[in-house]
């Protein structure tokens, strides 16, 4: 609690008026803390411009999808027409209707560029875990805030996307189809499911979205930024106990961030204008269709966002359980017979592998299927635990590093690529390989992440006055 | 602020009073309780509605119309159900893809997928006439007619008629049956259903129910 604070009477009257509010809400203390006087590494570069993008997004979201619910009905016999009205008949609706499509995509680029960015940086590194679990949480409630809203339109691809992601969960053993019947409400997608999908969409998950937000922020304010040479810069400050290669975010970054956030408008301008269903990328020409429970649209796939981790799903076949039982009884082995532990700990390794194993092939490879898609984005969760590599940053890793990382990237491309064609047995073998990969990635990580020769990090950020 | 820096100043606390911590305890045991009970009500309201519950009526159909080698599809409590009246070579494909599909005698869960009249090698009451719900076992698509037989995209070169998966790829032969090595884990479900007279059929009823 601060003290009160007089300000002499011949003070200005803005000065004033701000007196009076900050002896009743600390508004002058928090621009200061979180701007003015919040320092941060002056060597960012262009990708530390994604975290506030994303923020942008998210605004623009909000502000266009509170304008359509104003035009929207989430009824099966009538949202279809609804969208249609909004439009055609709503003046400037295509426009509102556009920007949150469109915003939709944008807000997966720019989190995955931004995800990719701390990746790299090792910016989950310690003491930055939460900022990353929090952002991970972020990533997990956009997808579900994604494929909920994916359904309002009742669009064919929203029906029957919604069927099949619906069904995911209907593998799960024991509990699946009574769980797939209460998120449903109905024996199949219907009403019940529209109007439920709405209510997540416009209140329960925005809400858990903006709590997030505001942790991964206050999270990252605490710990402050990393930068591309993961150098702490609280560990050399002036005099004055500011960090001598930090520089207050307000005014320095704010401007860079405007100068982003004018690129980025233009681009997404572009779009909106030009090409808002990007060639079926944003807007899938078989949405355009009402929804018909009785016919499958000929070929089937999620919007591209949601596609690599569609492509892991269908790698997995009866076939392919085979090569994970496989992995799972080399990798059970070589902790029992290199690892160095407790005799009991190894036989409840034996123990675990034996019933996974069996739950392996007795389960049917379509939960497992789920399980790994699942596990897909889960896994990104404990990227901090995983990664041993004595430095952060990609700068100082050793080279090869950095072509793991590209490899990494390829593939996620790739199995992105492969979730939006039709299934093939070639395409399948690929995303097999695909899936295998990105799991090792992670998986072994704790091992290869300290392979190599590393280079020595400077004490100070590598930065040039320009 | 002058309150609390009187309470730092005081000397440290007492020894704890268990009787003091049990009773928070057991108020918050019994407030977790309600609040867990006032759950339920909520969580319930995902349940289907007496209203989806009513809606799973029985259809009639009439298929007098239906010639060999055609299909029709009525919908049955909001999914699609396929009557197809098989010619004499669809038939004769079923003995042949007996050896490639993963359940040839429909014996995976036949309480749930084929009823006791259909347990047959064609799958149905009438060897012709194949009723079956046209949502695939693996996420709930509705497989498309491939009823041209030999070789097509997505499909084997010896491929003698039925049913492909537009979303992961699964086949089902013209009994419904699917093929080892897919997605799908099950045959195509056949429903309850009944001939009231030669051509009048009703799908949601048998003569059991």
């Amino acid at each position: 609690m601060a003290e009160f604070k007089e300000i002499s009477s011949d003070a200005p009257v803005g000065a004033k008026l701000m007196n009076w509010v900050d002896n009743r809400f600390p508004a002058t203390k928090m621009f200061k803390e979180h701007l003015s006087e919040y320092y941060a590494p002056k060597n960012l570069n262009i990708w530390y411009m994604f975290g506030s993008l994303s923020l942008l997004v998210l605004v623009i979201q909000i502000v266009t999808g509170i304008f359509l619910t104003m035009n929207y009905k989430p009824d099966a016999a009538v949202a279809f027409g609804s969208v249609e009205y909004i439009m055609r008949d709503v003046p400037w609706g295509w426009l509102i209707r556009y920007m949150h499509s469109t915003g939709a995509s944008a807000f997966f680029i720019v989190v995955y560029l931004h995800m990719f960015r701390g990746l790299i940086y090792g910016s989950y590194r310690k003491p930055r875990e939460l900022i990353w679990v929090f952002g991970c949480a972020i990533f997990l409630a956009l997808m579900a805030e994604a494929f909920m809203g994916y359904l309002l339109p009742w669009g064919q691809m929203s029906y029957w996307g919604a069927q099949v992601i619906v069904n995911l969960f209907a593998a799960i053993p024991f509990i699946g189809p009574d769980l797939a019947l209460l998120i449903r409400g109905d024996y199949v997608v219907g009403d019940a499911t529209l109007n439920r999908f709405f209510a997540f969409h416009v209140i329960a998950v925005p809400l858990v979205l903006l709590g997030l937000v505001v942790a991964h922020i206050i999270a990252l304010h605490e710990v402050g930024s990393n930068n591309p040479d993961g150098v702490e810069i609280k560990a050399t400050k002036d005099a004055n106990g500011k960090p001598l290669d930090g520089i207050a975010f307000h005014p320095f970054y704010t401007v860079h961030d405007i100068f982003g956030v004018s690129v980025f408008l233009l681009v997404f301008s572009a779009v909106v204008f030009f090409a808002p269903e990007a060639g079926g990328y944003f807007l899938e020409y078989n949405n355009f269709i009402p929804a018909d429970p009785l016919k499958t649209p000929a070929h089937i796939a999620p919007v591209w966002y949601f596609t690599p981790f569609y492509s892991m799903l269908r790698a997995i076949t009866s076939e392919m359980m085979y090569v994970l039982v496989l992995c799972v009884v080399v990798a059970a082995a070589l902790g029992v017979f290199k690892g160095q532990m407790a005799g009991l700990f190894k036989a409840a390794v034996l123990g675990g592998t034996v019933v996974v194993v069996a739950m392996m092939l007795s389960i049917d490879a379509k939960f497992w299927g789920v399980v790994v898609m699942g596990g897909a984005v889960i896994i990104l969760f404990f990227l901090p635990w995983l990664d041993n590599s004595p430095v952060k940053s990609i700068r100082y890793r050793p080279s090869w590093h950095k072509w793991l990382y590209g490899i990494f990237v390829i593939n996620f491309l790739v199995l992105g690529y492969l979730g939006i064609k039709p299934p093939s047995p070639m395409n399948e073998r690929v995303s097999q390989i695909g899936t295998l990969f990105y799991f090792g990635f992670f998986l072994l990580m704790p091992w290869w992440s300290r392979i190599g020769s590393f280079k020595s990090v400077p004490d100070r950020v590598t930065f040039a006055a320009h | 602020m002058t309150q609390s820096s009187q309470a730092s100043a005081a000397p440290a606390p007492g020894p704890l009073d268990p009787t003091k911590r049990n009773w928070i305890l057991t108020t918050a045991a019994v407030g977790g309780a309600g609040a867990a009970a006032v759950a339920v009500p909520f969580v319930s309201t995902f349940q289907p509605s007496e209203r989806a519950k009513a809606a799973g009526a029985a259809v009639e159909v009439d298929i007098s119309a239906l010639k060999p080698g055609e299909k029709l599809t009525v919908e049955w409590r909001g999914k699609p159900v396929w009557i197809i009246k098989r010619t004499p070579e669809q038939l004769e494909s079923l003995k042949k893809t007996e050896s490639q599909l993963a359940d040839p005698k429909s014996e995976r869960n036949p309480d749930e997928l084929t009823p006791a009249y259909a347990r047959n090698a064609a799958r149905s009451i009438k060897p012709e006439v194949l009723v079956a719900v046209g949502i695939c076992s693996h996420l709930g698509c509705s497989p498309v007619d491939k009823f041209q037989t030999g070789a097509q995209p997505s499909l084997p070169d010896d491929w003698t008629g039925g049913f492909l998966c537009p979303c992961h790829g699964s086949t089902f032969d013209m009994a419904g049956r699917v093929f080892k090595n897919k997605p799908a884990p099950d045959n195509l479900e056949v429903p309850p259903h009944m001939y009231l007279s030669e051509s009048k059929l009703v799908i949601g009823e048998d003569k059991k129910a």
